[in-house]
């Protein structure tokens, strides 16, 4: 008896109507049953309600144009004219007028010492990084404070707006981060002592409000420091930030550490590394590439807790639509300007977070 | 005299996306059957009875379980499920619940059987997975093997028509896998109707009345045991059967 | 016999790198006190706890608990921290409802809800919570009337507060406390006896029916009889303020709006990772033994989600407790803007005031680590 042969029968397209058309996509993707089509409902009208509300406010009935306040009080929305006005004081605080040029050139140097990165046939993107992560602050301090090559100083009192958020920002993240490690290996050794030395500050700083220890920072941190060294108060609130987020930092790494299997260690002691090499060859790189995404998230966080610098008088971006709407002649217009600042944040902040959702997604699909 | 149908399967077609899963199915159950499924991974087999019950929708061809068309109606779908028992790979055990628990849940809310019934069927198909004593425990704390039965008993306890097996023992150890396949000869034996998805042969040969061998989402051949194993009409199934019966 | 070198010793290395690291930070520790002491005598700081029996000489815009000038700054610290609890517990309610309802609508079936619940999220948890609540405030000042409007009898509203009837309560208060705790353990006793029956019986029983009768026809005759439990003392508006009633300022609703608002945000990605953890196979197997949709949800996915929810959920809480202390950026009356702001300032004992104020978030925070631990123990699933 011949044997039947195995024909494969052709693939076929799926039939048409099962997707397709936009009465079809609506009937399943909000009319499937009655309590979606009651929620769809409920939706769309509170749609209708908010979104012509807020395009009038910020677009149709708005001011963009005009000489003074006069002009915005004929129109009903938002007086954007007021942001114009007071624009240069949201980017460089009280910075002289005159110097504005040293804080658009510190802008410019960062990106063009991270060119270097984009191209692919530059070799030592690791270290080129890695230093101008750290010189790169440096050479902003400089830059703004002056005091070199003919360059006129301009005290901290008057750094302000988005460039000090952004400065105390990078210096916090920058800073911490060395110290963050050191804390999450002290923490994950053996050695008791130091164990519980790094539990204890960790857990201190993750366990009070920042506002706490920027007040610290401003009123208690002088009196431990001896006669005669005397920090200024930004310089004050950087080591603040920078302390507590070097805890939140070394939790981070903690749990990329913990995230690396025993295996990973026995094949290192197995091969002879001492601690040193075993940490900074084995452990540390596959621990920081775990936890890319939550450092990003980390930065962020601080990113937008720089604000609470206001509380203690510093003049962040936030502390800048609190001094300009003091303005007598420009009186009344703090909503606009907290949505400036908030537009300003969200950018940033969204676009991080959208960058570290993307690693993340690439790394778990690196794994798989 | 004609046997009675329970299930009847006719052309029916399944995509995921643009992939072509299921092709033109055909196949008629009737009570009291058992059938065995097998054929290479990517096969279609799983997804084939998963449309049973609806854990998957179709795109065309009908589907009618016992009596009752497959369609849109949420009421049908209910009601096919309630009498079509499915045994999973990874067991599927409610972790949170006790053994007792997960044997009582379905029967009370959906049978709205009170706690003394339920009870009393859990226990007594316990019994009939021989593991009575773990009704208090947690499902973590039984092994594989056990967490099957107890997934079968589960089942069961729905009084179904029809049970489901989607490659019952392949998560399991090779020293659980009797246990669980002694369950299903017995169910075999006790005139339930089966269809199952396994590689286990012994099994097909030792209770099935049909076997079917699924290859890139069609069914290649369908025939009765004794022939499928040694004289196989086609010649693809000649192929499958040595690669897995030559080690 | 093998000598090993003394400082190859491994016990050695690690004893004398234990013993470096404890010196160096008593050291530190020493020249952190010796400077302190030193400062402040230079200063004429006084040190010690004295300053807390003394009288304070300022009011507070609002107080739980007795408070005028004459109190002691003991007493300021207790103000504090009540109002910290009170806006923090408020905070808290409204993050958790807004949170789970947002975290269950981001996996709805429902498209137009998703893309809501997203447009939420992504725009409050980007933007700086002490912003959001300086806005929340502003807007307040905005919207709400330039004076006194009765929105409700004897209800009133204005930029500078919420005016509510006083309420003191009558012993006949008490009877209906004790009436109310009866009805639920006369409920729960109906409960347990008709699960009973049913096992026995096999008869149901109307236990819902029952105890909604119950429940609402007690407050029906709650509120028939208010005024036999309570004294109300209407509002009555004097010359400059209201002569009577309990102000509330709208710096507490602005405060807890802001703090709910931004903490939903993270309540609610916990709880959709958590409905997410629970494995897919969990509803299939229940939607294969015929159990109904909301059943699933409930009996299955709920209880299994709950226990990824719950811990990362209580860190929300902890950090919308330490949130509110940006209080002080608004003017309401907690814990830091009182004690570590006006009584720091009027007393000048920084260290003491704010030791005492960071012990206080130090303290809430062990004490709830303390408690998910527990919990965390308590709800592993049982496993070999």
């Amino acid at each position: 008896m011949a044997m039947e042969k195995f024909i494969k029968k052709p693939d076929r397209k799926p039939p048409k109507l099962i997707q397709s058309g936009p009465i079809s996509w609506l009937l399943k993707n909000m009319f499937s049953s009655v309590t979606n089509s009651l929620i769809s409902l409920i939706a769309i009208l509170l749609v209708i309600q908010s979104v012509p509300f807020l395009v009038s406010w910020f677009l149709v009935d708005a001011t963009w144009q005009g000489e003074n306040r006069a002009a915005c009080v004929e129109n009903s929305g938002a007086c954007w004219l007021y942001i114009r006005e007071k624009f240069n004081l949201f980017i460089y605080g009280f910075f002289p007028k005159a110097e504005y040029w040293r804080v658009n050139a510190a802008a410019i140097l960062f990106f063009v010492l991270i060119a270097p990165l984009f191209f692919k046939k530059f070799n030592f993107k690791l270290k080129w990084g890695l230093s101008v992560m750290v010189l790169y602050p440096v050479l902003t301090f400089i830059l703004f404070y002056g005091g070199v090559a003919g360059l006129e100083v301009v005290e901290t009192n008057k750094w302000g707006g988005l460039m000090l958020t952004v400065f105390v920002a990078y210096i916090g993240i920058i800073a911490a981060f060395p110290i963050g490690v050191i804390l999450a290996l002290g923490r994950n050794s053996d050695l008791p002592i130091a164990k519980y030395l790094c539990i204890g500050f960790i857990e201190f700083w993750r366990g009070v409000p920042l506002i706490t220890i920027l007040f610290m920072a401003s009123v208690v941190l002088p009196l431990f420091l001896p006669e005669g060294v005397d920090l200024d108060k930004l310089m004050r609130a950087t080591v603040g930030i920078t302390l507590f987020q070097s805890a939140y930092l070394a939790e981070v790494v903690r749990g990329g550490i913990q995230a690396i299997p025993k295996g990973q260690y026995e094949a290192a002691d197995s091969l002879g590394l001492n601690y040193y090499h075993k940490v900074s060859n084995i452990i540390l790189p596959q621990a920081l590439r775990i936890v890319i995404p939550s450092l990003v998230g980390t930065s962020i966080s601080l990113f937008k807790d720089t604000t609470l610098l206001l509380i203690i008088g510093l003049f962040d971006v936030l502390a800048m639509v609190v001094a300009t709407s003091a303005d007598i002649l420009w009186l009344g217009f703090e909503p606009e300007g907290y949505v400036f600042v908030g537009i300003i944040f969200w950018i940033f902040c969204y676009t991080l977070s959208r960058y570290s959702f993307k690693l993340e997604e690439k790394l778990s699909f690196k794994k798989n | 005299m004609k046997e009675e149908e329970i299930i009847r399967i006719e052309n029916l077609n399944k995509w995921y996306g643009n992939f072509h899963v299921l092709k033109d199915i055909d196949l008629c159950v009737c009570r009291g059957d058992k059938i065995v499924i097998c054929g290479p991974s990517g096969s279609g087999k799983s997804t084939l009875i998963r449309c049973i019950n609806h854990l998957e929708e179709f795109q065309e061809g009908s589907l009618i379980v016992d009596g009752i068309e497959i369609n849109k109606d949420v009421k049908n779908i209910e009601k096919i499920r309630s009498e079509v028992g499915m045994v999973f790979q990874h067991f599927n055990l409610f972790p949170h619940l006790t053994i007792l628990k997960n044997l009582t849940l379905a029967p009370m809310l959906v049978r709205k059987k009170n706690l003394k019934e339920a009870t009393e069927i859990a226990m007594q198909y316990l019994e009939r997975v021989k593991i009575p004593e773990q009704a208090e425990k947690f499902p973590g704390q039984l092994s594989g093997g056990q967490q099957q039965r107890v997934a079968i008993a589960r089942s069961l306890c729905m009084e179904p028509k029809i049970m489901l097996f989607d490659e019952p023992t392949s998560a399991l150890d090779p020293e659980m896998i009797a246990e669980v396949l002694d369950v299903m000869v017995e169910l075999a034996d006790s005139g339930m109707t089966m269809l199952c998805v396994t590689h286990e042969m012994g099994f097909a040969k030792k209770v099935a009345d049909t076997v079917i061998f699924m290859e890139g989402g069609q069914i290649v051949e369908e025939n009765e045991p004794n022939m499928f194993f040694n004289k196989p009409k086609n010649e693809r199934t000649k192929l499958f059967l040595n690669q897995i019966l030559t080690h | 016999m093998v000598v090993v070198k003394f400082y190859n010793n491994s016990k050695f290395r690690r004893i004398f790198f234990q013993v470096f690291i404890l010196v160096s930070f008593i050291a530190l520790i020493v020249f952190i006190v010796n400077n302190m002491f030193a400062n402040m005598e230079k200063r004429g700081i006084n040190t010690g706890f004295r300053f807390l029996t003394s009288e304070s000489g300022f009011g507070i815009l609002q107080s739980l608990i007795q408070y005028d000038e004459t109190s002691s700054y003991g007493r300021t610290f207790f103000v504090g921290l009540l109002n910290t609890i009170l806006v923090s517990f408020l905070g808290i309610v409204l993050a958790t409802f807004l949170g789970f309802f947002i975290g269950i609508s981001r996996l709805s079936s429902n498209w137009l809800l998703r893309k809501l619940t997203t447009v939420y999220i992504e725009t409050f948890r980007n933007i700086p919570i002490l912003l959001q609540i300086l806005l929340w405030n502003t807007l307040f000042r905005r919207l709400l009337p330039p004076s006194d409007l009765e929105i409700l009898p004897n209800i009133y509203i204005s930029r500078e507060q919420l005016t509510i009837p006083e309420i003191t309560i009558n012993p006949f208060f008490y009877v209906m406390l004790v009436v109310f705790f009866l009805l639920i353990g006369f409920i729960f006793f109906y409960k347990k006896r008709a699960e009973k029956k049913l096992f026995i019986t096999g008869e149901g029983s109307p236990v819902f029916l029952v105890a909604s009768v119950l429940v609402v026809g007690y407050f029906v005759v709650f509120i028939a009889l208010r005024n036999v439990s309570f004294n109300f003392v209407d509002p009555i508006p004097g010359r400059f303020d209201f002569e009577t009633g309990i102000s509330i300022i709208p710096e507490l609703f602005s405060l807890s709006i802001a703090l709910g608002v931004y903490t939903a945000t993270y309540i609610s990605e916990a709880v959709r990772s958590g409905i997410e953890s629970v494995d897919k196979g969990q509803r299939e197997a229940a939607v294969a033994l015929g159990l109904r949709k909301s059943t699933i949800m409930k009996t299955i996915t709920i209880p299994q989600a709950m226990r990824v929810i719950i811990p990362p959920t209580t860190n929300q809480y902890l950090n919308l407790t330490k949130n509110s202390s940006l209080a002080t950026a608004i003017g309401y009356p907690d814990l830091v803007s009182v004690f570590a702001g006006t009584t720091l300032n009027q007393v000048g004992q920084a260290v003491e005031i704010m030791l005492m104020t960071m012990a206080v978030y130090l303290l809430i925070s062990l004490f709830i680590s303390l408690i998910l631990n527990i919990y965390n123990k308590k709800s592993k699933i049982v496993e070999r």
